[in-house]
C-alpha cells in the first residue's frame, strides 16, 4: 500500500507529463493509454467501473465537439462536411489529454479513501485551509444532502409538484434556506471547534509519512510517461 | 475550592435580548448537576458562559479557581468539555481518530500520547473500533457517544452535556447513560429529560426567564409540583418519581 501522499504527487506528476506531450505524437498516447490500463488492472479496478466514472467528463467533452465546425484555416472534407484541420488537432488534443487526466484520477479515487487523500494532500504541504475546506466539504456533504431531501419530502407533503415552471419559486426559496441552514451549521460548527480550543489553524497530525521506496514506486509511471514524453519531442 | 463558581452573571444579545439577569451558582467537585428549565430560559447562553465562547456582560465565572478571561482561554477550555445537541456540529474531521484528536492537538498534545489519549477516550465510550469511520456513516447514537470522546479526550475537569439524551432511541439512551455513569468527573446536564435527571444527577438547578429558580436535590425539586408547573417542567405520561431509585 503505498503512502497517499506518494500517490497524489505520483498521479499529479503524471498527468502533467500527459499534458505536456506534443498532440501529433499519437503513438504516446497510445502507451499513456496502456499504462493506465495497466494500473487499473494492477489495482483491480474493473474496465467498466473506469469508464462508467469518466461520464464525469461528459460535460467538459461537448464543447470540444464544435471545435472542428467552428475553427478556421484550412479545411478537409470528412463525408461531405468540411472540416478545419486546425480544429480536429484541437479537438483531438483536449479529448486525449482531458480522457487520459480524469482516467488517471479515477484510479487515485478508486483506490484511496478520500479521507486518505486528503491526509496525503496535507503532507505535501497543500495549504491547511484548503485542506480543512475540503474535510469540510466531504464531511458535510451527506449532511446538506439528507437536509435537502427532507425538505423536498416537506415541500411534496403539502402538495408540492415540481413539474410546472412558474413553482419554482418555492424551488428557490428552499435553496435560500438550505443556505441559510448551511450558514448556521457553520457558526455552530465554529462555535464547537473553539470549545476544544481552535485558535485558527487546524492541528497537524503526526505524519506517517511515504518511504523512500514508495516514492520510488509512485515515481515509475511518471518516470515512464516523461521518457516518452521527451522521445516524442525529440 | 469549587469546580464551577459562577457570580453575578448577567448577559444580552448584541440585538438587545437579555438571556441572563445576574446568576450566582456553585458546583463542587464530583457533583452532579442537572439543570433544567422551559425552551428559552437562558441555559445554552449559560453553558456557552462557562468556557468562554460567549462573554462581556457583567459578573465573573471560574473554573477550578481560574477565571475565564482571555489570557485563560486554552486552559479554561480544556478544563471545561461541553457537549453540543447535534453531534453532527462536533463531528467535523474525516475521521472518528482525526475529530477525537482536534481538541488534544490543539492544547499541544502530539505523537504517540495523542494516540493513546484517543484510543482511551474512544474505549471509555465503547466506539475503539469505529475510529478508522468517517463520523456521517455512524448511528445518531454512537455520533453522539462520539461527541463526548471528543471532549474527554481534552482531560476535562467539568463535562457539559446539551440534551444528551434528545433524538437516542430507548437503547441509545440507556447505553449512554451507562457511559456517563463510568465517567468520574463533575457534570452539567442541560435536559429536559426529568427522568434522566433523576437517574444521573443528585442536585438540579432549575432556570426559568434567565434566573435561578430552584437549586436543590434532584428529587425534591421534581416532588414540588408547584414550582415544577411554575416552570413548565413536567414528566412524561406514567412517569413517577417515587418508583424510582434516583441517584443520591
Amino acid at each position: 500500500m503505498l503512502a497517499p501522499e506518494c500517490k497524489v504527487a505520483g498521479a499529479v506528476a503524471f498527468v502533467l507529463v500527459v499534458v505536456a506531450t506534443p498532440r501529433e505524437a499519437l503513438w504516446a498516447y497510445g502507451i499513456y493509454a496502456g499504462l493506465v490500463v495497466l494500473l487499473a488492472t494492477m489495482a483491480r479496478v474493473g474496465v467498466r467501473t473506469l469508464v462508467r466514472r469518466l461520464v464525469i467528463e461528459t460535460p467538459f467533452l461537448l464543447f470540444v465537439v464544435g471545435l472542428p465546425f467552428l475553427a478556421g484555416g484550412e479545411r478537409v472534407d470528412v463525408a461531405g462536411v468540411g472540416l478545419s484541420i486546425e480544429g480536429l488537432w484541437a479537438a483531438w488534443n483536449i479529448l486525449v489529454k482531458a480522457t487520459v487526466g480524469a482516467a488517471t484520477m479515477v484510479l487515485l479515487a478508486s483506490t484511496t479513501p478520500i479521507t486518505t487523500i486528503l491526509e496525503g494532500l496535507q503532507r505535501l504541504k497543500l495549504p491547511p485551509v484548503m485542506v480543512a475546506i475540503a474535510g469540510f466539504m466531504v464531511r458535510y456533504f451527506d449532511v446538506i444532502v439528507s437536509e435537502m431531501r427532507r425538505m423536498k419530502i416537506g415541500r411534496e407533503s403539502r402538495g408540492y409538484d415540481a413539474r410546472w415552471w412558474w413553482r419554482a419559486k418555492a424551488l428557490s426559496a428552499s435553496a435560500g434556506t438550505l443556505f441559510i441552514r448551511s450558514y448556521e451549521r457553520g457558526e455552530r460548527v465554529h462555535l464547537a471547534m473553539l470549545s476544544r480550543a481552535y485558535t485558527g489553524s487546524m492541528p497537524e497530525f503526526s505524519p506517517r509519512a511515504g518511504s523512500l521506496s514508495q516514492w520510488a514506486a509512485a515515481a515509475t509511471l511518471p518516470a515512464t510517461a516523461l521518457a516518452v514524453c521527451v522521445w516524442a519531442w525529440l | 475550592m469549587s469546580a464551577l463558581e459562577v457570580g453575578g452573571l448577567a448577559f444580552a444579545y448584541p440585538d438587545g435580548h437579555q438571556a441572563l439577569f445576574g446568576l450566582d451558582l456553585d458546583i463542587h467537585p464530583g457533583e452532579r448537576v442537572a439543570l433544567l428549565g422551559p425552551n428559552g430560559a437562558g441555559k445554552t447562553t449559560l453553558v456557552l458562559h462557562l468556557n468562554g465562547v460567549l462573554g462581556g456582560g457583567a459578573g465573573v465565572v471560574r473554573v477550578g479557581g481560574l477565571e475565564v478571561a482571555k489570557p485563560n482561554l486554552k486552559e479554561v477550555r480544556r478544563r471545561v468539555a461541553i457537549v453540543f445537541q447535534d453531534p453532527d456540529d462536533q463531528l467535523f474531521m474525516p475521521t472518528v481518530r482525526a475529530d477525537v484528536a482536534f481538541g488534544p492537538a490543539n492544547l499541544g498534545v502530539s505523537g504517540a500520547e495523542l494516540v493513546e489519549r484517543v484510543m482511551e477516550a474512544l474505549e471509555t465510550v465503547g466506539m475503539a473500533e469505529y475510529a478508522d469511520r468517517p463520523p456521517h456513516h455512524l448511528s445518531f447514537g454512537q455520533r453522539r457517544r462520539v461527541a463526548i470522546a471528543t471532549v474527554l479526550a481534552m482531560d476535562p475537569q467539568i463535562l457539559v452535556l446539551d440534551e444528551p439524551s434528545s433524538n437516542l432511541d430507548p437503547a441509545g439512551r440507556r447505553e449512554l447513560a451507562a457511559v456517563l455513569e463510568g465517567l468520574d468527573l463533575t457534570m452539567l446536564m442541560v435536559t429536559h429529560d426529568l427522568p434522566y435527571a433523576l437517574e444521573l444527577c443528585e442536585r438540579s438547578i432549575v432556570m426559568n426567564e434567565g434566573v435561578i429558580t430552584a437549586d436543590g436535590p434532584t428529587r425534591t425539586i421534581l416532588a414540588d409540583e408547584e414550582l415544577m408547573r411554575a416552570n413548565r417542567l413536567e414528566f412524561p405520561y406514567g412517569f413517577k418519581p417515587d418508583y424510582v431509585a434516583g441517584r443520591t
